[in-house]
């Protein structure tokens, strides 16, 4: 088993902060979960526990921001872009200040607490904010890079987290580029644009379809906003197909994205949309949820299969 | 610190002024909120004309006290004090709610010189602030930051989050200003959500409280100097204002929030406050 996402992002920010003294961090009293503890306790003069008041701390933290420091925010996703909202639309779209927005056990991987605490729109709506980068590491590894560029980089940022382990995708210090999607594995006949947790089974649904001689190239779109026209574009003329792949919502979050370039360039390819159908999940097992809410490998096979016959 | 009679007077004068500077504003692009600007007027006075160190000519200067307009809506009286101050100049008043101009309807930081916060929605300004003094006090900064608050906006839970924060954080270099006129929109704040005891409030949260009649600009330095003694704690200025205050017939009407100022309103308002229609 390799390393949490949220065991990467909290290491990375302790490094961040050494490496970095403006780095401040903040949590709403759930800091053993984002793993922003391990900040707390290397930097605690620099570590704030507001309380459970997501709409202060990112206002805040907002604040912290307008006098030279680089917050970030943590709590769980779905609380995070809901109750601190206000504040990032307020402060780092339309003020411009560099928050950083962590938000932590991203789609369904708090599992057993259910869908009050699983993040589903949370893609949807950080995207819509002018201004606003938005990231969903797939790995341990780039999950690390996103937190190393959040902190450097002078845009408000939200990074998508995972309280689980990803399937590793990358070696050990690979770097990334804004804006840049990465092909993670060739094919020819269709492609799947993933991120976070379903670029793993996008790989493994490849391998599925590949025992049927369709062979399936894999997009790790983790950096949603700004999003990556050209690889789209690209993957629309040299593959028969796209679908979509995302631990979110249908509506709104990396499927639409894709959707709007190829829309707008009337790209003309056949499109596949999976993820959570407008609904919500329930209290299970992971790996379950995968399975009954479509969002697994053979889920994906089959979106492909579908797509490809249009 | 005692304001001598001169300055009294010259700051008095000044206020005058400034009513006459955002009512005209307002009027002219028949947009804007005169209620709650002409209620802050001696607090922003006090503020920008004796308290705060600010540099017109440097408006970024690090070291500068910061001022966050909490009520954002009141952002005539912040624009004509920042204005009259030299942050730029007074004509530019003209341009309020204009296409491409730097004063916005709510104020917005980076847009407008001398502006520290982007504020409007009502329950975010005072959690900004205490961010701004948790940084200032990080950095070593002896700035202090003022956040001026509307009592309909205590009707935010926000409000009170901050309150907890900045009593834990112990910022005693941030000093809130209640513009206490007991006017919200809809009607008065006993009317829409009473508050109850709004001083024992900010007490039991861990807040130093004074009150002050908050048209009284020798008071509001007074009570502004004794904010800077408090250490450990955070301080709240009670200031008991009126809304609309220096124009009789807007005094104390919640119908004056954000209407519409009419062109013989307006006369009656200048010839009250003796500015040209």
């Amino acid at each position: 088993m390799g390393k949490s996402i949220r065991a990467a992002y909290g290491e990375a920010l302790v490094r961040c902060g050494t490496e970095n003294g403006n780095i401040v961090v903040l949590d709403a009293d759930v800091s053993s979960s984002t793993q922003s503890c391990l900040f707390a306790k290397a930097y605690p003069q620099r570590f704030f526990n507001m309380g459970i008041a997501e709409a202060n701390m990112t206002a805040v933290a907002a604040g912290l921001a307008a006098a030279g420091k680089i917050p970030f925010v943590n709590t769980f996703a779905v609380f995070l872009t809901s109750i601190g909202l206000a504040p990032a639309r307020l402060f780092g779209s339309y003020s411009q200040l560099p928050i950083k927005l962590a938000g932590a056990y991203g789609g369904l991987s708090d599992a057993f607490d259910g869908p009050s605490h699983h993040a589903l729109e949370d893609i949807a709506v950080m995207r819509t904010l002018p201004g606003f980068e938005v990231y969903v590491p797939c790995d341990a590894v780039q999950t690390e890079w996103v937190t190393r560029h959040a902190a450097a980089s002078p845009k408000a940022t939200y990074l998508r987290l995972s309280r689980d382990v990803f399937p590793e995708v990358y070696q050990e210090g690979e770097s990334f580029e804004s804006g840049k999607g990465r092909v993670v594995r060739e094919g020819t006949d269709a492609t799947v644009v993933a991120c976070g947790l379903m670029v793993g089974n996008a790989l493994k649904a490849a391998e599925l379809l590949a025992q049927e001689g369709i062979y399936l190239r894999v997009v790790d779109m983790f950096c949603i906003k700004p999003i990556d026209r050209d690889l789209i574009l690209r993957c629309a003329k040299e593959t028969r197909a796209i679908v979509s792949a995302e631990e979110h919502s249908v509506a709104g979050g990396l499927g639409g994205a894709v959707a709007e370039v190829l829309a707008q360039e009337g790209a003309g390819v056949p499109m596949g949309f999976v993820g959570m159908q407008d609904c919500h999940a329930e209290s299970a097992p992971y790996a379950e949820l995968q399975k009954k809410y479509r969002l697994d490998a053979p889920a994906i096979a089959q979106a492909v299969r579908e797509a490809l016959s249009r | 610190m005692k304001l001598n009679q001169a300055k009294e007077q010259e700051l008095k004068e000044l206020c005058r002024t400034l009513r006459i500077d955002a009512l005209r504003a307002i009027y002219q692009r028949g947009s804007g909120h005169a209620g709650g600007s002409l209620s802050v007027c001696e607090i922003m006075a006090a503020l920008y004309f004796e308290e705060l160190h600010v540099r017109p000519s440097d408006p970024d200067w690090p070291e500068r006290d910061r001022v966050v307009l909490c009520k954002g809506h009141a952002a005539p009286m912040l624009y004509a004090a920042l204005s009259r101050r030299g942050f730029f100049p007074p004509e530019e008043m003209s341009t309020l709610r204009h296409l491409d101009s730097r004063l916005q309807g709510h104020p917005c930081a980076g847009k407008t010189p001398g502006v520290d916060a982007t504020t409007g929605p009502l329950g975010l300004g005072l959690s900004f602030a205490l961010g701004l003094a948790l940084s200032l006090r990080l950095n070593g900064s002896a700035a202090r930051v003022y956040a001026i608050l509307g009592d309909g906006e205590l009707n935010e839970g926000t409000v009170w989050e901050a309150c907890m924060a900045a009593a834990k954080y112990r910022a005693e270099n941030l000093c809130a200003i209640l513009d206490w006129n007991g006017v919200q929109l809809d009607g008065t704040t006993e009317e829409i959500m009473p508050m109850g005891d709004t001083e024992a409030k900010f007490r039991s949260f861990g807040w130093h409280t004074i009150l002050c009649d908050g048209h009284d600009i020798a008071a509001l330095t007074e009570a502004l100097a004794e904010a800077r003694t408090v250490r450990g704690q955070p301080t709240i200025l009670l200031a008991r204002t009126i809304k609309g205050k220096g124009v009789s017939f807007m005094e104390g009407r919640n119908t004056w929030h954000g209407k519409v100022i009419d062109s013989d309103s307006f006369a009656a308002a200048m010839a009250e406050l003796g500015g040209v229609v």
